[in-house]
């Protein structure tokens, strides 16, 4: 990667900002997925999309530490936790990947929807994000 | 419902996965995939038996009734080829130990290995045609991983040839999804059946019938084989192996499923096309086999004869021809691994893939010598060996059905596959000692076990073919009588 020049304080700026909304939408879009439109995937592929505008605008080597993550394990674990929400109902003696959905009582926020399809969309979520990041990451380091 | 039916995709997924986490341990990565192909195996066993005790096994997925979500069925012909991939794919595993190389090793061999079965395996259980859809694609994108894998220049030119022609495959086969969609309105396979069984298979119905042909020909090189022959000669032995054996078979099983238990109103249109392009198939590929004079190509040829030949059984249609055809997956299969595998192996040891470079290996090494002889013997179809019985019975059945033409190329390409791989034994084997024991290019150190186990399978097959028939009857009777794969499927619940 070229070294980024020093006069980019615009950009970084704007990024450390920008970063946390599009995150944030990301974090929004990925729990509205049940009964709106959004969902692992789109949530997964913007998570991506913030992760890579730090990626253009900060160096490699300062955004592997602040991101010490290895993708490829993330995309292993991310189809662990999709496929153990199917297994767990299954150890249940319930069929493959049945799921259920249930009205909750929680202390804060009163009466929440709660599906066991969540984590098998935290593992969508996960996989895309990996996926993504580790398609862009190999390409950027080809040349070394 | 019965959740043992989706254990042969999830343990080799599971324990793929796991692998990827333990990327630079080899050896935890080598024991697991042993793991993983012994634990397939044991459960087909276990689903065969309960297959034989109690029907057709079925599991709604999500508990969702049946043509609304996704049904996995395992009747006695997925199980059987289940029980056979996992045995192959046991062989190919440690043959690919001594052989593959550490860098593949540490760049994911093992993991896709496993993907891989998981696409196969998920092929022949699932129950629902785009599902099936999916698992082609799981299949094909871990098998355009392990063609590529290793970036020698062959294996990148063949590599984008092989994705080229699955992608329009593919293409293809989304196409001809959505015309029975249109046409049907579901998606199961069972209802499918009904749906077209109600309104009568009509010419639109026959026209998506053949765009499927098209479809699963490509898959399964079926007249549509241009592709096969230099795809499957780039990858390293085990995973050429690997491919002989289970990717082509895949498409045979794709081609038997639909033309059983959808399409089977019209076989005068249908089926005699099948034969037709089995037949090409046959002839095309014997003419290939026996022209060239390059092992690798000659092996590649003889996937595709039996390719036809096992579709000349399916397009007869009868009870016996069924039965052979079975018969001569199972010894395909397994055959197919066997015979790469070797060819594999006296490449390496030559150092060179054409047979007018090398003679006399017999010498050193004898073993491999008639290991390869068995495994021609078993290739052409001579009695005892296991090529035998479903000759018989796909010949059987080609004239029962009226189709002597059929029966006829089947047993003269029978020749021309014992000569074509005759040849590489006797021009291979036979002769002056060409190489001496420390001028060899490689070792069969480490590589005589699988070679080993797989013949002793296909004499057994020969020998014990007796006692799988009751299974291979139970398999062929299912095929014949779509009514028990769809009560199976609705479970005597009414029908939307």
């Amino acid at each position: 990667m070229k070294k980024i020049k020093s006069n980019d304080v615009m950009l970084q700026t704007m990024t450390r900002l920008l970063a946390f909304v599009i995150l944030a939408f990301s974090v929004y879009i990925f729990f509205a997925g049940h009964n709106n439109p959004g969902g692992g995937f789109i949530g997964g592929l913007m998570t991506a999309s913030a992760f890579l505008l730090m990626y253009l605008v900060f160096d490699m080597k300062s955004m592997k530490k602040v991101i010490p993550f290895n993708f490829t394990s993330i995309i292993a674990v991310g189809l662990l936790i999709a496929i153990g929400t199917g297994v767990s109902t299954m150890l249940l003696g319930y069929p493959f990947l049945t799921h259920f959905f249930e009205y909750i009582p929680t202390p804060f926020l009163g009466e929440v929807g709660l599906t066991t399809t969540l984590p098998f969309d935290l593992g969508v979520y996960l996989v895309v994000a990996g996926i993504a990041l580790t398609i862009i990451l190999t390409i950027a380091e080809d040349d070394k | 419902m019965n959740n043992i039916v989706v254990f042969p995709i999830l343990i080799p997924f599971i324990v793929g996965l796991v692998m990827v986490i333990f990327r630079n341990n080899i050896q935890v990565q080598r024991w697991l995939s042993v793991f993983g192909v012994v634990a397939i195996g044991f459960v087909a066993v276990l689903l065969m038996n309960q297959i034989r005790s109690e029907g057709i096994q079925t599991l709604q997925l999500g508990g969702w009734q049946a043509p609304f979500g996704i049904s996995m069925v395992a009747d006695m012909f997925s199980a059987l080829l289940i029980l056979t991939s996992s045995i192959v794919a046991f062989a190919c595993l440690f043959f690919a130990f001594n052989s593959i190389g550490k860098e593949r090793e540490s760049f994911y061999f093992y993991p896709m290995f496993l993907f891989l079965l998981t696409g196969i395996n998920g092929s022949f259980l699932t129950g629902d045609i785009f599902h099936l859809f999916v698992n082609f694609e799981v299949m094909l994108i871990a098998s355009y991983v392990l063609i590529s894998l290793g970036g020698k220049k062959v294996q990148l030119r063949e590599s984008i040839k092989y994705v080229l022609i699955n992608v329009i495959s593919s293409f293809l086969f989304l196409v001809a999804i959505a015309y029975l969609y249109a046409v049907t309105g579901t998606l199961n396979l069972a209802h499918l059946s009904v749906r077209v069984a109600e309104v009568g298979q009509d010419g639109l119905l026959t026209v998506v019938a053949i765009l499927f042909l098209i479809v699963f020909g490509l898959k399964a090189a079926l007249f549509l084989f241009f592709w096969l022959p230099g795809s499957y000669s780039a990858p390293p032995t085990a995973v050429a192996a690997i491919f002989a054996a289970l990717l082509t078979k895949v498409g045979i099983y794709a081609i038997f499923r639909m033309f059983t238990l959808v399409f089977y109103h019209e076989p005068q249109i249908t089926h005699l096309l099948i034969g037709i392009m089995g037949a090409l198939t046959m002839v095309l590929g014997a003419i290939g086999a026996v022209a060239h004079w390059d092992i690798k190509k000659i092996l590649a040829y003889n996937v595709i004869i039996a390719v036809g030949f096992i579709i000349a059984g399916l397009a007869s249609f009868t009870s016996a021809a069924i039965l052979g055809s079975i018969y001569y997956l199972i010894h395909d299969i397994i055959i197919k691994a066997l015979i790469f595998l070797l060819g594999g192996t006296v490449i390496a040891l030559a150092g060179t893939s054409k047979l007018n470079e090398m003679s006399g290996l017999i010498r050193n090494h004898p073993y491999l010598g008639w290991i390869f002889f068995i495994a021609a013997l078993s290739l052409g179809g001579i009695p005892p060996l296991s090529g035998f019985i479903g000759k018989v019975y796909i010949t059987q059945g080609t004239f029962e059905a009226g189709y002597y033409w059929l029966g006829a190329i089947g047993l003269i390409t029978s020749l021309m596959v014992l000569y074509s791989i005759m040849k590489i034994f006797m021009n291979g084997f036979w002769g002056e000692t060409a190489l001496s024991k420390d001028m060899e290019k490689g070792t069969t150190k480490g590589l005589m076990f699988p070679i080993a186990l797989l013949t002793v399978a296909t004499i057994a097959l020969g020998v014990g073919a007796e006692g799988i028939h009751v299974y291979i009857d139970i398999a062929t009777q299912a095929l014949l009588n779509p009514s028990l794969y769809i009560e199976a499927v609705f479970g005597g619940e009414p029908m939307p």
